[in-house]
């Protein structure tokens, strides 16, 4: 086996784990970093991002109002004072991405222009046209290349975590292009994996979102914090899930129904508004809006398609060609190229997919988990910021500030801490090296990876979707079960050593599954209507509306080996923002000023 | 291209729901058994909402989980799923079985590059490339994070951003005939790159980045074919960030009689 003796590991090569390296490159050079990735940087997810990155910009905007916006967003499930501190450190760290050449949009006189976004009330989200994300992935992986202390690992895939002396101490990946294993040491360990929303059917995600930093801390005794909150984001493409971004509504478009009615005046998101107005109507919040669309469909007032399924119309044809092709460019080759509408001349049909998942590895403040050494960040972490509901253009400024944070604390826990034992540290990635390869050696098997996963997601969308029952979330659960029993029983077509995808797709759906019972499970138990949670069962139907009471609580799902995850539940803080009740639009802003009022 | 929307059929079937079946010839490769890559032919079932890379994938969840592609985001921003398809470097998850049916399509890995296993090629030449042209703001004036943004003009902007769009896709170096020929040269993508960050104007490396740009790995490889450009996803237009590379070049040439620091500055 290859070892490696690096002094930091990252793992994953996003937006967030780019910004760690490049953070612990420039606070003390002599440091070894490993920046590990299955793909190369500038493939990871960050790259699909297209809306832009909130930060507080205008002087009609401050702190306080980007603090209210998230916390109310996330339906009170925020950790208020890693909000405090995330909104000041916004402006700062999407300022040092433009010195670094990220090209964002200007206004006429060259500096930086912000847009609306859904449920902020003043707006404050940087962009670079609708490919935000990959503008910021792509400027943060350049840059990285200014710095001779990262050495990255392009497409090596990580197995396991190292863990010994009661802190986590490095990696175990395969070498993609040979099969082979490499160990990988280092006195920090940061995850910077992403999301895990391609355990649902029908997403906007990249083939390559399944949740592996999850499930590696998870094994490691770390919590998986709120993962039953699943963002679904209102305005996908049928069928392959591909998302049309929030900045077209942003940018004025409108969500009409089969009537050619903006029907979000009827789900507390009005009056109507001719042009885009910031918390209301099409700029509420992600979770009202696709609630807005089941209930819709419920109605039977959505455009019912034979292939694909029922949608409803984004209508952008009001803003014109031009003003779409500079602002929304991506949007429009999108409607050309994969739906054959011209989106100034027809509206586009969308619907709600899955796109986010708000909890993950959880973590305090400074992006430490439970295990000593052992930090996350970015989507695939749970640092407390989004709650029950993520607004739009939260999460790639969260990339960037606590990637700062992480490499710096990385940096400092680098530091204290003496090496470690290579030779205990060896014969763990030996263990582990054996377990991983018996999956693809062993013979005999029935069971195929796309099979397994194509139920899988199936079950995940029936039990986890937009509205939740106890009988389908259960029905979800036992599903699950039965699916990881039959992992068990998993052949894989392919059992050579080079570019093995056969085999890295049943340990990327080993992950997946136990991600995905964390989220079922965490789900069945938490009994009420939050954010992104929303339930139509209970006695009386109780269960579906807000229970402080009982859950003004982050759960918190531990793994248990070969049995369902336990759960339990943990305080929420609170500095400034007790539970109030959520309201948009015209209600919204009444409860603005009475707020107002009564601080004064 | 087929609207998804209005078009019924006569029978009243919609035409995205109609499934037929399409010849995918794949060009295989396993380096731990075969001598030479060969071809294998699928016959795959298929709706007119399908990519090529969905007729990939099909192959792969239904028939033979060995076939070996790169793929991730499915709307042509990461970069993955460049193949030669008919021949023409193609990004797989842009391009539809549709527009090929009823005949056979053939899929290979991207040309010019060394196959590690089926359609995975190896693009380890290409990331030292985009390493080598020193691919960051070297500031001209550097500023601290409490003086705010660099102020750009609309002019200035747009002097750059077209350049910025790049996905390293890698498909230019498929389609360019010199890089067929000299694999060391820098080629389309990284020279694109390169002229984004010197046409910046927060930037001021342009004088550090000119020794590559003249050298033998430099410029003057390309022979103008400009087929790099016709193939680009994203309209970056590389080849004309080469040849205006060359004409610097040149002028940077002649300057240096002039001047020890020659005339990129």
């Amino acid at each position: 086996m290859e070892i490696y003796k690096a002094d930091v590991v990252i793992v994953g090569g996003g937006g967030a784990g780019l910004r760690a390296a490049i953070a612990v490159a420039e606070s003390d050079p002599s440091l070894k970093i490993a920046l590990v990735s299955k793909v190369y940087p500038m493939r990871s997810h960050t790259v699909a991002a297209e809306g832009g990155a909130a930060g507080v910009k205008r002087p009609d905007d401050s702190f306080d109002y980007h603090f209210h916006d998230t916390v109310g967003g996330g339906d009170w499930l925020c950790e208020q004072d890693v909000v405090e501190y995330f909104v000041k450190q916004a402006p700062v760290e999407l300022t040092q991405l433009e010195h670094w050449g990220c090209p964002w949009s200007r206004t006429a006189d060259g500096h930086v222009n912000v847009r609306p976004f859904g449920g902020m009330k003043i707006q404050r989200t940087w962009f670079a046209a609708d490919k935000s994300g990959f503008h910021i992935l792509h400027t943060l992986f350049q840059t990285s290349i200014k710095y001779p202390s990262i050495k990255r690992f392009d497409e090596y895939f990580v197995v396991d975590l190292l863990e010994d002396e009661g802190r986590c101490q490095g990696v175990v990946a395969i070498e993609m292009a040979t099969g082979e294993f490499t160990m990988i040491e280092g006195k920090s360990v940061i995850l910077a994996t992403g999301g895990a929303g391609r355990v649902f059917r029908e997403s906007t995600l990249g083939g390559i979102v399944t949740g592996d930093g999850m499930a590696l801390a998870f094994r490691h005794g770390v919590a998986l914090r709120d993962m039953e909150f699943v963002q679904y984001h209102p305005t996908c493409m049928p069928i392959t899930g591909l998302l049309f971004t929030e900045a077209c509504r942003g940018e004025g478009g409108y969500l009409v129904n089969k009537d050619g009615y903006r029907y979000l005046q009827d789900y507390g998101l009005g009056p109507l508004q001719d042009k885009p107005k910031n918390k209301y109507m099409e700029l509420g919040p992600r979770d009202r809006l696709s609630q807005a669309f089941w209930y819709e469909q419920q109605k039977g007032r959505t455009i019912e398609h034979p292939v694909m399924g029922s949608v409803v119309h984004l209508d952008l044809r009001h803003l014109g060609e031009a003003y779409l092709r500079e602002r929304l460019p991506l949007i429009y080759e999108m409607a050309e190229t994969f739906m054959g509408i011209d989106p100034a001349k027809e509206p586009i049909p969308v619907r709600a997919g899955v796109h986010y998942t708000m909890g993950g590895v959880c973590v305090a403040g400074n992006c430490e988990s439970s295990l000593p050494g052992l930090f996350a960040i970015g989507e695939c972490a749970s640092v407390g910021i989004h709650g029950a509901n993520r607004l739009g253009s939260n999460s790639l400024t969260e990339l960037l500030v606590f990637g700062k944070v992480a490499g710096d604390e990385a940096v400092k826990k680098a530091k204290s801490l003496p090496p470690g034992n290579s030779a205990t540290l060896l014969k763990q990635a030996q263990a582990a090296e054996q377990r991983v390869l018996a999956l693809k050696t062993k013979t005999g098997g029935t069971e195929r990876v796309a099979t397994i996963r194509k139920e899988m997601v199936k079950s995940m969308e029936d039990g986890c979707g937009i509205f939740r029952v106890a009988e389908t979330m259960q029905a979800n659960c036992d599903k699950l079960a039965e699916l990881r029993e039959r992992f068990k029983n998993i052949n894989l077509d392919d059992k050579t050593s080079v570019w093995n995808t056969d085999w890295l797709s049943a340990i990327e759906l080993d992950y997946q599954l136990d991600v995905a019972q964390a989220m079922a499970h965490s789900a069945i138990n938490r009994t009420e209507s939050r954010g992104a949670h929303q339930r139509l069962d209970g006695p009386d139907g109780a269960y579906k509306v807000r229970d402080d009471v009982n859950f003004l609580k982050h759960s918190d799902a531990f793994y248990v080996p070969g049995s369902a995850p336990r759960i339990t539940y943990g305080d929420v803080k609170i500095t400034k923002s007790p539970p109030e009740a959520r309201v948009y639009g015209a209600a919204g802003e009444k409860a603005d000023q009475e707020r107002k009022a009564s601080h004064v | 291209m087929v609207p998804l929307v209005k078009r019924q059929t006569r029978k009243g079937k919609h035409p995205m729901s109609e499934q037929k079946i399409i010849e995918i010839e794949v060009l295989r490769y396993k380096p731990e058994s075969d001598q030479a890559p060969h071809s294998e032919v699928y016959k795959v079932p298929f709706t007119d909402d399908m990519s090529v890379l969905q007729g990939v994938q099909y192959i792969k969840d239904n028939f033979d989980g060995s076939l070996t592609f790169r793929w991730s985001c499915r709307m042509a921003i990461c970069g993955s799923c460049g193949m030669m398809i008919n021949g023409i470097p193609k990004l797989s998850c842009e391009s539809f079985l549709r527009d090929y049916y009823p005949n056979r399509i053939t899929v290979e890995a991207l040309a010019n590059f060394p196959i590690e296993k089926d359609l995975v090629v190896d693009l380890s030449g290409f990331i030292e490339k985009l390493e080598a042209i020193q691919p960051y703001i070297i500031p001209k004036e550097p500023r601290t994070l409490e003086q705010g943004e660099y102020i750009q003009t609309p002019e200035q902007f747009s002097q750059y951003i077209q350049f910025t769009s790049c996905i390293n896709c890698t498909l230019c170096y498929a389609a360019c005939p010199q890089v067929g020929l000299n694999p060391d040269f820098i080629g389309p993508a990284a020279m694109a790159l390169l002229h984004r960050y010197n046409m910046d104007s927060r930037d001021g490396g342009q004088a550090q980045r000119m020794e590559l740009v003249a050298s033998e790995e430099g410029v003057y490889n390309c022979s103008a074919v400009g087929y790099c450009s016709e193939v680009c996803p994203k309209h970056v237009d590389p080849g004309n960030a080469v040849n205006v590379n060359k004409i610097n070049a040149a002028k940077d040439y002649f300057l240096r009689f002039l001047s020890p620091k020659g005339g990129a500055q």
